[in-house]
């Protein structure tokens, strides 16, 4: 092998240098030092987190930057778990999550976090079968059955008895499940554990549970699953119920705890909440699958912002209680156009307080 | 003035030298990241993380079987129904087309390489699925339906379905690879094999003989978009990590799963043992691409002996 000429030597010494500079500045975290030094009197303040609250997130950005123009927000919607690590590693100002925190995720942080329920969502079960103009029954034993591979066609006994009136085809099921990591995933997962032992021991709780093998195909984001259910005759899938309003998609009735058949809507949802208050911890991680109460929709869910309840700098802080509290309060009125339950009064109060209680250097941040 | 050019040169030499080893440095750089985070994977799963069976991302459960086996299936399909079309066209286009048909084909080939891969997969969804469904699959059931892969229920997505969207994705990276190396081979030696009496099937053979290792370089070429496509696949193999016979049985590939799951994958050793299947990934690639340099070196080789014997 011949020796290295001088000009080689040199280039790969710019190049080692070229490399030790890039590792160099990744090592660096955006969020502090871009953060205050922004100067100028503009405060921008980083969001991310779920998709799901993304769109009403976004208005609420817009509507809030016409009030208070110094404040500028940017909400990236990455996912929940990765709303969840962005505030755990501080490159965010906020996290959104779809899913409450576990113990373990706020343990790591060694400083509180704050839970802020801000809209709520639900889980419908959508499906493609011809002739079927109705809305079909489902209760959750059959959802689970379905899911589980137990129901295999839908002409099965015990999905005509819940819908005496359809004429279900003779024919497969084929359910649609989602395959990326979601929070939908976690409310339908949690809504069938409760309500089905089999499930629970089987599949259980999960933003991406372990799938019986053989059982039905999964699919991309909420888009995917519907994309999957559109085109294939006889399938069922579960997706967001802001996105099955905006696309029109057919929605099954599911039975709840007062075993009652209940349509998605709004008020339906509204009314799990309200259903749970009674119940709601004082950290306001709650779960409202399954709600108790008449005409409550049973596969519901919130969605949350995580906060820091100690910011580490004043004015920012500032700028994101003001933002939460106008949110939660002023903001509610964007909320149902885009098709979110909005929160019940009682939450509203909770929620209030909470934000109240973020502070920096030991002082509320809301007067 | 000697000088000056010999400095000249000197600098250029450093300039493309630098070049060349940044790309060593890269990969470098890349397999070395991997390998630190997925350090945890491997120290817990071990050697058995290769030939695990299921994927429980919730009991923290890790095997890379049955993405392993979906990869390969499934670029093994895209390779058995690309191959053929592409050295088709391309010989075609090369050896028989009018140029008036030549530039307009060619040129709809190149077009093809162009779309991107989630238009793809929608048309995937939208007309390739329904078309298995109603068509393609009971025609495969009723004449060949004794052979395991074409036994089950067919529901359009799945392994086959993905492997025709492969298809018809590196047909045109093959087809146009294809072309240009045997525009390459002289003009001389058609003359000649004509000249000798040869037919033109004969004529075309010994070509295909002489441009072998470019024709292997065109299919691995192709093989590694087949391998690593990740949207179009999500969206029709039906993200089932299972291994069955029946190739209309949903599957997995490691390139989906990773397009799948990365964004949300918050847990350590859930995001080590993703970092560790693309590990899997690179060797899986690896060894795909030296076999199939491999089996087109070994046909060549005959072709060879058969023009010579």
């Amino acid at each position: 092998m011949r020796k290295f000429k001088s000009s080689e030597i040199t280039a790969i010494f710019a190049l080692l240098m070229l490399a030790a500079v890039i590792v160099g500045c990744s090592g660096q975290k955006f969020g502090e030092s871009s953060g205050s030094g922004g100067g100028g009197g503009t405060i921008r303040l980083q969001g991310t987190g779920a998709s799901f609250p993304k769109p009403i997130y976004d208005k609420w950005v817009s509507e809030f930057g016409k009030i208070k123009p110094s404040v500028r927000i940017d909400y990236q919607s990455t996912g929940s778990g990765a709303g969840q690590k962005a505030l755990l590693s501080k490159t965010s100002d906020f996290g959104a999550s779809d899913d409450p925190m576990t113990d373990a995720a706020m343990a790591e942080a060694g400083t509180p976090i704050l839970h802020i329920p801000t809209v709520l969502g639900a889980v419908v079960l959508t499906y493609n079968l011809d002739g079927v103009t109705q809305p079909i029954n489902l209760s959750p034993q059959v959802i689970a059955d379905i899911y589980l591979g137990n129901i295999k066609r839908w002409s099965d006994e015990r999905l005509k008895a819940d819908n005496p009136e359809i004429q279900f085809p003779d024919a497969d099921i084929l359910p649609v499940y989602r395959a990326d990591s979601s929070g939908t995933s976690a409310v339908f997962t949690d809504f069938l554990s409760k309500t089905n032992t089999e499930w629970a021991e089987k599949v259980g709780t999960n933003k991406q549970p372990s799938w019986i093998t053989g059982v039905g195909v999964g699919a991309k984001g909420n888009d995917g699953v519907m994309g999957q259910v559109k085109q294939t005759p006889n399938s069922i899938g579960y997706v967001e119920l802001t996105f099955a309003k905006a696309n029109n998609l057919p929605a099954a009735k599911v039975k709840n705890k007062a075993g009652e058949f209940v349509e998605a809507s709004l008020t339906s949802v509204s009314e799990a909440a309200a259903g749970s208050v009674s119940s709601m911890p004082d950290d306001l991680r709650a779960q409202i699958t399954n709600a108790e109460g008449k005409g409550a929709y049973p596969i519901a869910s919130y969605t949350y912002i995580l906060v820091y309840k100690e910011q580490a700098d004043e004015a920012r802080g500032k700028a994101l209680v003001d933002f939460l509290f106008w949110a939660v309060t002023d903001g509610e009125k964007y909320v149902e156009d885009l098709h979110y339950a909005p929160l019940p009064k009682e939450v509203m109060e909770k929620v209030a307080v909470k934000i109240d209680s973020i502070s920096s250097g030991g002082e509320p941040l809301r007067r | 003035m000697a000088n000056t050019g010999t400095k000249g040169d000197k600098v250029f030499h450093a300039v493309v030298f630098a070049a060349a080893l940044s790309i060593i440095l890269i990969v470098a750089a890349v397999i070395a990241v991997m390998f630190q985070s997925a350090i945890p994977s491997m120290e817990r799963f071990g050697i058995g993380f290769l030939f695990g069976r299921e994927w429980k991302p919730a009991q923290e459960e890790f095997g890379a079987l049955p993405f392993i086996f979906g990869t390969v299936t499934s670029s093994v399909i895209a390779l058995i129904l690309s191959i053929p079309v592409s050295l088709g066209i391309a010989i075609f286009l090369v050896e028989q087309a009018p140029k008036k048909l030549a530039r307009p084909i060619a040129f709809m080939v190149e077009l093809l390489a162009a779309i991107p891969s989630v238009v793809y997969g929608l048309w995937g969804i939208f007309v390739l699925a329904p078309l298995i469904r109603e068509y393609i699959g009971p025609f495969l059931q009723t004449y060949v339906g004794f052979l395991p892969i074409f036994q089950g229920r067919i529901t359009g997505i799945g392994m086959l379905t993905a492997g025709i969207i492969l298809a018809l994705m590196i047909t045109p990276i093959i087809t146009s690879v294809v072309r240009d190396v045997l525009e390459a081979v002289p003009h001389t030696q058609r003359e000649a094999a004509l000249a000798l009496g040869a037919t033109k099937w004969e004529t075309t053979m010994i070509v295909l003989g002489n441009a072998s290792s470019g024709i292997a370089g065109a299919v691995v070429l192709g093989l590694g978009r087949a391998v690593g496509e990740t949207m179009a696949v999500t969206m029709v193999i039906g993200n089932s990590p299972q291994i069955v016979a029946s190739l209309f049985e949903p599957a997995n590939t490691i390139a989906s799963l990773l397009a799948a799951n990365f964004a949300e994958a918050t847990d350590e050793m859930y995001l080590s043992a993703l970092i560790e299947i693309g590990l899997v990934l690179f060797l899986v690639t690896f060894i795909i691409n030296a076999f199939a340099k491999l089996l087109i070196l070994s046909v060549a080789s005959k072709t060879n002996a058969a023009k010579q014997g």
